[in-house]
């Protein structure tokens, strides 16, 4: 049956071909298409596309692709982290003939990426986080993520310069790695600015959950934070709710401006295009596709939204001179002398971590001046 | 600098707050479903209706500047798919609980899929009452900012709780509810009632989809219910089928879903999932407490089939 159906298709493109030959132009293109068809890239999204925050990054990395000649973009949006991540996995390599796949959500990657791993050999996966693990993972796994934590580090010193409480806001979702060094970025940030400053963090429990996300927005203003920052999926809700009872936001993810033009500050945004694109170029070029890949501001994996219009002298100065001092490289955020919010050194005198450390992929502390708890 | 430190008083005032700000879709979800359930019939498709309803009103406000057109919208859209699942039950062997189901994930998918464009733009709020302007404090004004779909609510529940007493219209949903037999020696036709009640339950669904869209937390994403629907639903067993009890279920739901955000800003901060968790071991509690092995539930309607 299939090999019919080949026949029949080999005898259409040699009538196309004959047509072309004849002189109608339009008849060649399909060939051109069937040969320039070089692969296929999956990305599955855990939310929609447009959620003004981390799906919405990633789709507009995938997006930057779909112009490259001979790649075929697929994507899956509202795949929940259970098995069903799997099955869109296996139909996007056997009906889509993926041959790269990028599931971008944290929950994808232990056991639903692996098992595909280990069940489609050829097939070549990252996946966005820090959980890849030469010595554990197989190869053709891997993992990108970016430093945005030196994002925080600058919404920080805005927000610092901004606040008139000293208090300042984060709703969080989970206590992972990359959400505690967020927190603790964002809030050692404002401390560079004025060392008295806290930071009331509230942790939702999920990646999306606009009710409670506003709930939590409100809890933090009522307690005088103003400024508000967030780490959840889509940050509409929080940027919105903040903005709407008066207090100042710094984004995330993606810029939020537009939601609220004049209380947004600054935000750190990640630039996924970048990434995207140099996979795509070693896939095209036959090159081994890194597996273990990370970036900062001076790498062009993150990027900070346009500084707002409440928007001081002297935080634009701090800003700009912050924003110089990481872009040579070498900058680090977790420096001695530094305890947690439980009184334990995290870093003795003279020790710095820079963005790179891969300590700080596994971060579990809060620093001192924030308010919360890892648990 | 100090009027802004209201210190441990944030909790109650959250959880009055939160009681205010979140519970009006569970009010309006768990009227419409409790009169629904009185006539005979379960509707487990009024979360894909409030997520529907949450485009419609969302989309309308948006094409037309008036949240007021967007709310009309929603209760109608909510109507088609009470309607819908009304007329679809009516055929022999039709499985109602089957039904709402299908209806559930046809709403969302439906509602996602209209609703892409309207991510991006911004529609006008419902209006809120300041009821905190006696208070220089701003977060008793902000908790006391009390939307008018909270007072519609309010007051629906009492009216509803007097006419399934007081009047011919909700005697003749209760009667169809509890003997279709009985119903039709009186002359009735239970189809119809039931038909109707399924569509009432689903406009105040619809309505209660507007209120997440346009007031709180007020914009359109596919994740804003997080399934305050479902949840509404069970809220009508938890008050024995009472519009009184409903409008108190979700009251507590929504002050007791307050209190862990609330408890972290001041300072509250170990075991969080528990408190989140909160308002399911209440439910667990009350039910288990108010639970009898010797009779069925107290106000179960008769034709219900869960209870059948």
């Amino acid at each position: 049956m299939t090999d019919r159906f080949m026949l029949n298709r080999r005898q259409l493109l040699k009538t196309s071909a004959a047509g072309a030959a004849l002189g109608l132009a339009s008849a060649s293109f399909p060939i051109s298409r069937a040969f320039a068809a070089a692969a296929t890239v999956g990305f599955i999204y855990v939310g929609p596309k447009d959620d003004y925050g981390y799906n919405q990054a990633h789709a507009e990395g995938a997006a930057a692709l779909k112009g490259i000649d001979g790649i075929t973009v697929v994507e899956e949006e509202n795949v929940p982290e259970t098995v069903d991540v799997q099955k869109t996995m296996e139909s996007m390599i056997n009906l889509d003939g993926a041959s790269l796949i990028f599931p971008t959500s944290f929950g994808y990657f232990d056991p639903h990426m692996l098992a595909m791993c280990a069940k489609f050999p050829d097939v070549q996966f990252r996946h966005c986080g820090g959980m890849w693990n030469k010595d554990k993972h197989p190869m053709n796994a891997g993992s990108y993520f970016g430093y945005i934590g030196m994002g925080q580090y600058l919404n920080g010193v805005v927000a610092g310069h901004t606040s008139k409480t000293k208090k300042l806001g984060f709703v969080a979702a989970k206590p992972i790695p990359q959400v505690l060094l967020n927190i603790n970025s964002f809030l050692l940030g404002a401390r560079s600015v004025d060392p008295t400053i806290t930071c009331q963090v509230i942790f939702t429990g999920e990646w999306s959950l606009a009710v409670k996300e506003a709930e939590a927005t409100n809890a933090l203003v009522d307690q005088g934070a103003d400024v508000i920052t967030c780490h959840v999926d889509s940050p509409k809700v929080v940027v919105e709710t903040a903005a709407g009872r008066g207090a100042f936001v710094c984004g995330y993810h993606a810029n939020q401006s537009p939601l609220a033009p004049e209380k947004y500050l600054t935000g750190a945004e990640w630039n996924w295009a970048k990434v995207y694109k140099m996979f795509v170029d070693d896939l095209v070029a036959g090159t081994p596709l890194p597996n273990f890949t990370r970036g900062g501001l001076a790498d062009g994996f993150v990027k900070m939204s346009p500084l707002g219009p409440a928007v001081g002298e002297a935080a634009h100065k701090q800003f700009d001179a912050t924003l110089a001092e990481m872009m040579k490289g070498g900058f680090s955020v977790i420096k001695g002398p530094l305890k947690s919010n439980k009184g334990v050194v995290v870093a003795t005198e003279g020790q710095a971590f820079v963005e790179t450390a891969i300590e700080l992929e596994s971060m579990d502390y809060l620093v001192e001046g924030v308010v919360g708890s890892t648990a | 600098m100090d009027a802004t430190e209201i210190g441990l008083w944030g909790v109650p005032l959250a959880i009055l707050g939160g009681a205010i700000r979140v519970s009006t879709p569970f009010i309006f979800v768990s009227l419409g479903e409790a009169i629904t359930e009185r006539s005979g019939r379960i509707n487990l498709g009024l979360e894909g209706t409030l997520v529907f309803g949450a485009m419609t009103a969302y989309a309308v406000a948006v094409m037309t500047n008036s949240p007021w057109l967007g709310l009309l919208a929603a209760a109608f859209a909510g109507l088609c798919f009470g309607l819908f699942h009304g007329w679809i039950c009516k055929f022999p062997k039709v499985n109602d609980i089957a039904i709402g189901i299908a209806l559930m994930l046809f709403g969302s998918g439906l509602a996602f899929f209209f609703g892409k464009p309207f991510i991006k733009p911004k529609a006008p709020n419902l209006p809120a009452i300041p009821f905190g302007g006696w208070s220089d404090i701003p977060q008793v004004q902000a908790a006391l900012d009390v939307n008018v779909l909270f007072l519609i609510g309010a007051a629906l529940s009492v009216v509803l709780w007097w006419a399934f007493r007081n009047t011919r219209a909700g005697l003749i949903v209760r009667v169809v509810g509890d003997s279709s037999d009985a119903a039709r020696a009186m002359g009735l036709n239970p189809d119809t009632v039931r038909l109707l009640a399924t569509g009432v339950g689903g406009a105040l669904a619809g309505i209660g989809g507007a209120y997440l869209s346009l007031y709180y937390p007020g914009s359109w994403t596919e994740r804003i219910s997080s399934g305050q629907g479902l949840m509404a639903v069970a809220l009508v067993i938890f008050a024995r089928w009472n519009p009184l009890g409903c409008f108190a279920a979700a009251l507590l739901f929504g002050g007791a879903g307050a209190l862990g955000p609330a408890l972290q800003s001041v300072g509250v901060t170990q075991g969080y999932y528990l408190f989140y968790a909160a308002p399911y071991i209440l439910t667990l509690i009350i039910m288990i407490a108010t639970s009898s092995p010797t009779r069925s539930l107290a106000g179960a309607p008769g034709e219900l089939s869960i209870t059948k």
